[in-house]
């Protein structure tokens, strides 16, 4: 009997839509708007020393990597999905196109961290 | 020419005939929005690994008129985000049952509206809330 692939995708798709559910909009106004319009004062600041010591500790680099590879898995899952609906066919061409990126982005940002 | 032509319902557009396929296409397209948000945190990361000069150029980036009303645009898909997740989780999620009774959709929406709420004031507070 051949196995589905589908479980893993399906969980890192289920994670990544928790987490973005959860956390995502207030991550959003604090890294792309209250930080960079400084609208709480020094206390927001985003300082290269504060990202490079929060990306110093182990619990740190975690943090960052399951935001970026956990949202680019629920996206690549999604949109994968959502293009059938579309009436795009689904090819090997579009699994990399979807899934390829998520790959690529959380092996991209494991070596960023490693290398911070 | 005697071919048959048989009525094929033509599928075109067809999420836009009704409200609750509109519903869900907007749903599926927040994705594309949390994708866009992933790679903007990714060039962050990967300038940060190259350096004091690279990371301030990512910052000053950021700044820019276009990041805010794009990062204003990301706000509201990813508040509505929030709501469709939960709003479909009790479809997605095996039913919920205690002392007998299986725990209605509205509670399953709320517990996790309110979970969001919890950690986004957790989250605020990490980032803001020391003074240094």
């Amino acid at each position: 009997m051949k196995r589905s692939t589908q479980p893993p995708f399906w969980l890192l798709f289920g994670a990544g839509g928790m987490l973005s559910a959860l956390v995502g909009a207030m991550l959003v106004f604090l890294t792309g708007i209250a930080a960079p319009l400084g609208l709480f004062g020094a206390g927001t600041a985003f300082t290269y020393e504060r990202a490079a010591a929060f990306a110093h500790q182990p619990l740190g680099k975690l943090a960052v990597a399951a935001v970026i590879a956990l949202f680019l898995w629920h996206g690549a899952h999604r949109i994968y999905h959502t293009l059938h609906d579309f009436g795009v066919r689904l090819n090997a061409f579009t699994w990399l196109a979807c899934y390829g990126v998520a790959l690529a982005g959380t092996i991209t940002a494991a070596v960023a961290l490693a290398v911070v | 020419m005697a071919a048959r032509r048989p009525y094929v319902r033509p599928m075109d557009g067809w999420w836009r005939r009704d409200r609750f396929f509109l519903k869900y296409m907007a749903r599926e397209l927040t994705a594309f929005f949390v994708v866009a948000y992933a790679l903007v945190l990714l060039a962050g990361v990967i300038r940060l690994s190259q350096g004091r000069g690279a990371f301030e150029g990512w910052l000053d980036g950021l700044r820019s008129g276009w990041s805010v009303a794009l990062h204003l645009v990301l706000l509201a898909v990813f508040l509505f985000h929030t709501y469709s997740w939960f709003s479909i989780m009790p479809k997605t999620m095996p039913p919920l049952v205690v002392s007998g009774h299986r725990v209605p959709a509205w509670a399953i929406t709320a517990a996790g509206l309110a979970c969001a709420g919890v950690a986004s004031i957790a989250l605020f507070l990490a980032f803001a809330g020391r003074p240094r």
